[in-house]
């Protein structure tokens, strides 16, 4: 059997280097496979976070080669002859080797305007498939952070913007027909969305294939256009007086 | 071009390549500008479209509209995404470090926030597009020697026929379309004429999956016609006359 040359990364918040493993390759065998056959064999104390094995529950998010991924959905023979680097994502703080603290990402979510129903509707709602069908994409979601962490926004600029997931999230529920809040003035100065440059990061490593850029994050934008930056929606606003919101 | 299939060329490629071809587009559309003028017999280029007089004669009429069709793609979403990443490296390519750290606004400050005008670029380019289909149809009416014109074809014909299908194409698939169209609602079954503005929605919907390439495809054509006419215009080739 052939044998798979990775290089971990192993530290944490004070530093720390790349190590090299070596293990059999087996068949169809994930980075996460060999990841875990290393902390089986060599090297217990390795923290890796994994649950599901099967891209569902989006633990397992790491830099592979520099391309963050979910190391369950990676197949090791992707890199054949060459050597496999394994190390956490980068945007957030590092707990222990490819263990990060994604705790920024539950605080912003907190933050968002729950869903809002009219007053005194309840679930079940009666809705129409029409209303609903583009909500299911959005629903996809893992949250594994990959996009969070590629973002450049977050990754390199640091910046207090909310990230791609949860702008997906907004749209959800902006989205939904049966809320009734209007998040563009948060969306424009809490969540700043204005900070995503539409450069599509994001979208290229969801592992469930989201159009995060096209479908959630440009639709919020042309909303927030709506209510700021429309000359001629403004005027006729102040003239009627009302604030519409497309309905 | 996704992470994965990004390992297969160096991460410098697809920014190197949009610089090279963006910058040439911009300096070509300039210099075609300045020659003055871009007509032969029924055909008209797209840069001098539509047909407007200057108030001075060291002015090019076509710089009166060249800013419509500049501004509409200097605004598009997928321009700017595509120019954000070659020309600013802000990100050059995906997980890459950047060239600025901190001082990063994004789209909120001048100059970027413009961008948020975008519509209104698309509704301008949409009236420059009606002339375009305009001259499309002119560029199947060939005036014979006594000054009547008869319908045929010709290779210049096509060029502009495919040209204009595909701006409309790059046209209609517009996020700010996207969202005037149907983006906007929140439940169509509620609204009037929900219906219909959801069917509308769906069709921008999947022209706007293939929004790149139709920026491209649409850029080139544009390019092609106005090169194709001063190629006649110089004689350095004959139009080719299918009936
Ligand atoms: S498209 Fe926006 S949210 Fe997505 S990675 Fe780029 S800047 Fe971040
Ligand atoms: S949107 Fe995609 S990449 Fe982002 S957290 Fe959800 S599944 Fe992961
Ligand atoms: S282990 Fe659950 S997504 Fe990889
Ligand atoms: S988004 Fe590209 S033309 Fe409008």
């Amino acid at each position: 059997m052939a044998e798979i040359a990775l290089k971990i990364f192993r530290g944490d918040a004070s530093g720390g280097a790349e190590k090299e493993y070596r293990v059999e390759a087996t068949p169809g065998m994930v980075v996460l496979d060999a990841v875990l056959r290393v902390q089986a064999t060599q090297a217990s104390d390795l923290a890796v976070r994994w649950n599901c094995k099967a891209a569902h529950c989006g633990s397992c998010s790491a830099e592979v080669n520099g391309k963050p991924r979910l190391m369950c959905k990676t197949r090791t023979d992707e890199f054949q002859g060459k050597e496999i680097h394994v190390g956490p994502m980068r945007a957030f703080k590092l707990i222990k080797d490819l263990v990060t603290d994604v705790s920024f990402n539950y605080k912003t979510a907190r933050m968002i305007p729950a869903f809002t129903p009219p007053a005194g509707e309840k679930a079940p709602f009666t809705m129409y498939e029409k209303d609903v069908e583009r909500l299911y994409e959005y629903h996809k979601c893992i949250e594994c952070f990959l996009c969070q962490n590629v973002c450049h926004v977050i990754r390199d600029h640091k910046a207090p913007f909310f990230g791609p997931r949860q702008l997906v999230r907004i749209a959800s529920l902006e989205m939904h027909p049966k809320d009734t809040l209007d998040r563009a003035q948060f969306l424009k100065d809490t969540a700043l969305i204005g900070y995503c440059n539409i450069t599509k990061c994001c979208t290229e490593v969801c592992p469930e294939h989201i159009h995060i850029t096209d479908n959630a994050i440009i639709p919020l934008k042309e909303r927030v256009v709506d209510e700021f930056y429309d000359p001629v929606q403004w005027i006729w606003r102040k003239i009627m007086g009302r604030n519409s919101n497309g309905g | 071009m996704s992470v994965a299939s990004s390992n297969e060329r160096p991460w410098w490629f697809e920014p190197l390549s949009i610089v090279v071809v963006l910058s040439g587009f911009s300096i070509y559309a300039i210099w075609a500008a300045l020659q003055g003028q871009g007509a032969y017999h029924n055909y008209l280029s797209p840069f001098f479209s539509p047909k407007l007089a200057s108030p001075f004669s060291w002015f090019s009429p076509a710089f009166l509209i060249l800013w419509v069709p500049l501004g509409f793609r200097a605004t598009c979403y997928y321009y700017r995404k595509a120019y954000y990443r070659s020309f600013f490296w802000d990100p050059p390519a995906c997980a890459r470090p950047e060239l600025r750290g901190e001082k990063y606004s994004g789209e909120t400050k001048f100059p970027f926030i413009i961008n948020n005008l975008h519509r209104y670029f698309f509704l301008l380019a949409t009236i420059v597009l009606a002339f375009l289909w305009y001259d499309a149809i002119l560029a199947f009416f060939f005036k014979d020697g006594s000054g009547n014109a008869h319908f045929g074809a010709a290779l210049g014909s096509l060029i502009f026929l495919i040209n204009v299908v595909l701006l409309s194409l790059y046209s209609f698939s517009c996020h700010s379309l996207r969202h005037i169209i149907g983006g906007k609602m929140d439940c169509f079954t509620c609204s009037l004429a929900g219906g219909a503005r959801h069917k509308t929605w769906g069709w921008v919907s999947i022209l706007n999956e293939r929004h790149p390439l139709w920026a491209w495809l649409s850029l080139f054509s544009v390019l092609s016609v106005d090169i194709y006419i001063r190629l006649l215009q110089a004689g350095l080739i004959q139009d080719v006359r299918f009936f």
